[in-house]
């Protein structure tokens, strides 16, 4: 037995049955082993779509257990970088497994050598060197239960080949962890919980808004039981979209810059801000001093770095959204917020968005909502980045199942690689993927990976041969001058998806789009939809 | 504000990058930073002197709490701490201010550890200030080289 062996054991007495990756000569030890395990290895087509791919695998079961990559030293290390960094960002677990040039070596600059944990350092929450092969079992032991507690994120594990070759005796797996800088908080502080019941109880325009975290935490039903019991209005973060159904009458949307003009005007006038697994970052919250200024804030997070962070809360609470949420659930109190709802549901009309869409070309906004309303109930909707991104996020309907995208890093081309592993794990639900040309265009060879591993992914692609989140960016600030966000050049997508033998079907107009968007989605089968949108359009 | 953060990490490789890193990225300043081993040769501890507005000072010890081989942090100010630091002084001198040399690191206890027929290293151990003033008295004479490693605090002693 040697240590790539002992490093494959690991994983399965972690249970995990997928690892998407990328091989090389470094990390060629562990492939070998795998080869000869349960472990399925799914073949990405580069090294960013196996950590994408293996958010989209944790993300699609509650992110209960992190996802898995192993890649080669140097560039493919190297080009899981962007993918580590957008898990951190989203803090989805992962376990990232890099090979390494030998021992010996390290340090001289050698072929294929990147100092990869001194290069990730920033965006994983902890990463290991392993130089004596005997580590390895408590190595991995520590590195799945980092990833998957407290606020969670990429754990990075760097093996150099010698240490995979090394010839070990037996194989005992740890039990339990033993980490002494490590405990994270779960149970909220009681009395600060009291205190929270008793604000709630004198507050008259009480708002929750929840982020990822809650999500992360899998606190979605007890937040929803404590809204309901007290008919509290929540809206979301761009991260938080599936907290609540879009449909629930207490949704009021998502918050920010992209957000609904309702939502953040419900910020503005809510008198009581409950800010959930959230980080208050620029996104969601423009002005920071605005959720402080003259409310209570409540901010509500399991990493107490956020708390304070950007902005002050007048009661900080420590802990996980689901603990946090099942307590305060068990406290009573009588309030009566009937007010403030008719007033936020007057201002769901008032606020409405109103689009002047081109009849000429699809409606994106029109059409994804149509999509995701014929998409099945626990349908896992992917959304790319850009403006997609954008109307997705504002036009989508979501009921029982899930909203994925990159909120936090906003990393164009996560949508297929995450659909990808969202398939591979729910097999049984429906996984669609919507992204832009552009981003369609920065994961396209993973259509082979689709293929490849019999994973059918629904892709559709918003064309309108611009860049178009910058190109509206720079009619705003630019004064309309569109510099290098043209996208003459693309493929025919038709072609493309014949030449991968994936079904495909064109939608030029909204005549023609809840037809198509049948066929697309009739069958458990690859489809790719293309949807041909007015260039000029403007998610704002 | 100033503050002084006395961090106990893990004595493993790259936990001295890890923690001036976070300094470095999240825009915290360090005035100084000093570290060795503890009593116990599987930790280390790292002394940093920092300063920033009220939102900074917590943040950096809720970012340093969070690294996984920190295992305490203390945070104190400096009238409530100890505070030292040693500096070596490479000097040039000759027959006329050797004497004056010799007669400030009297006063300001500091020691001649080294000497050749034109040049000597002067110790000097103690608090951050008088380190600084003891350079300062130096002016008008030749230094050479000159190496402080950085402010060592713990807080006062309880009762």
């Amino acid at each position: 037995m040697n240590g790539a062996d002992i490093m494959v054991k690991c994983l399965e007495a972690e249970g995990v049955k997928h690892v998407f990756g990328y091989p090389g000569v470094a990390i060629a030890p562990f492939y070998n082993s795998i080869y000869e395990s349960d472990i399925e290895s799914v073949l990405v087509r580069t090294e960013q779509s196996s950590a994408h791919a293996a958010s989209g695998y944790a993300r699609a079961y509650n992110n209960e257990k992190p996802g898995v990559c192993a890649v080669t030293s140097g560039p493919g290390a190297t080009n899981l970088i962007t993918g580590i960094a957008t898990a951190f960002a989203d803090s989805i677990p992962m376990i990232a497994i890099t090979g390494q040039v030998k021992t010996d070596l390290l340090g001289n600059d050698v072929f294929q050598e990147a100092d990869i944990t001194g290069a990730c350092e920033s965006f994983v929450k902890y990463s290991y060197l392993v130089k004596d092969v005997n580590d390895i079992p408590r190595v991995f032991k520590e590195a799945f239960h980092v990833a998957s507690t407290g606020r969670k994120g990429p754990v990075l594990i760097d093996v150099p080949i010698d240490v995979q070759q090394a010839t070990v005796k037996k194989f005992e797996y740890p039990d339990s962890v033993d980490m002494r800088t490590y405990k994270p908080t779960v149970k909220g502080n009681g009395a600060q919980i009291g205190k929270v019941i008793k604000e709630l109880e004198k507050a008259k325009k009480p708002l929750i808004c929840a982020g990822g975290g809650v999500l992360l935490s899998k606190g979605r039903y007890e937040l929803l039981s404590f809204a309901e019991k007290h008919n509290i209005p929540v809206v979301t973060t761009m991260m938080g979209i599936s907290v609540i159904s879009t449909e629930h009458p207490l949704c009021f949307g998502m918050v920010g810059n992209n957000g609904k003009a309702y939502a953040n005007k419900a910020m503005q006038e809510a008198d009581l801000i409950m800010v959930v697994g959230a980080r208050v970052a620029d996104r969601a919250f423009n002005h920071p001093e605005l959720i402080t200024k003259g409310k209570v804030m409540i901010h509500i997070d399991v990493d107490p770095a956020e708390i304070g962070k950007i902005a002050g809360p007048s009661i900080p609470l420590v802990g996980d959204a689901q603990a946090i949420f099942a307590d305060l659930g068990e406290k009573e109190y009588e309030a009566d917020y009937s007010e403030w709802l008719n007033i936020l549901n007057e201002y769901k009309v008032t606020y409405a968005r109103k689009r002047n869409p081109n009849p000429e070309y699809v409606d994106p906004a029109a059409f994804i909502n149509i999509l995701s309303r014929k998409m099945d109930k626990d349908a896992i909707y992917i959304a790319d980045v850009g403006q997609n991104q954008i109307w997705s996020c504002d036009n989508v309907c979501v009921r029982e199942g899930k909203f994925m995208t990159t909120g936090g890093m906003g990393t164009m081309g996560y949508s297929i690689p995450a659909a990808i592993g969202a398939k591979l794990r729910r097999p049984e639900r429906m996984v669609v993927a919507v992204c832009g040309d552009g981003s369609f265009q920065m994961s396209m060879c993973e259509l082979a990976c689709a293929k490849q591993h019999n994973i059918p992914v629904k892709i559709v692609v918003l064309t309108n041969n611009y860049l178009g989140m910058v190109r509206e960016y720079q009619h705003f600030a630019y004064n309309d001058q569109y510099s290098v966000v043209d996208l003459s050049g693309n493929p025919d997508l038709e072609r493309l998806s014949s030449a991968y033998d994936i079904p495909f079907v064109r939608v030029h107009n909204m005549d023609e789009a809840p037809e198509a968007i049948d066929r697309f989605l009739a069958n458990d089968e690859s489809y790719i939809m293309e949807a041909i949108i007015d260039p000029m359009d403007l998610v704002k | 504000m100033k503050r002084i953060y006395s961090v106990l990490v893990e004595n493993r490789s790259g936990v001295l990058m890890k923690v001036a890193g976070l300094f470095s990225r999240r825009m915290f300043n360090i005035d100084s930073l000093a570290v060795g081993e503890t009593d116990d040769p599987k930790v280390s501890r790292i002394t940093i002197v920092s300063s920033g507005d009220e939102r900074t000072i917590e943040q950096i010890e809720k970012q340093l709490n969070k690294k996984l081989d920190v295992i305490k942090v203390k945070t104190f100010e400096e009238h409530n701490s100890i505070n030292c630091e040693v500096m070596l002084v490479k000097v040039k001198y000759n027959r006329n201010n050797r004497r004056d040399i010799m007669e400030i690191c009297d006063i300001m206890d500091a020691k001649i550890v080294d000497m050749s027929g034109s040049q000597m290293i002067i110790r000097v151990c103690d608090t951050p200030q008088r380190t600084a003033q003891f350079l300062s008295q130096l002016k008008g004479i030749s230094i050479l080289e000159v190496a402080r490693c950085g402010t060592l605090a713990l807080p006062k002693c309880e009762n």
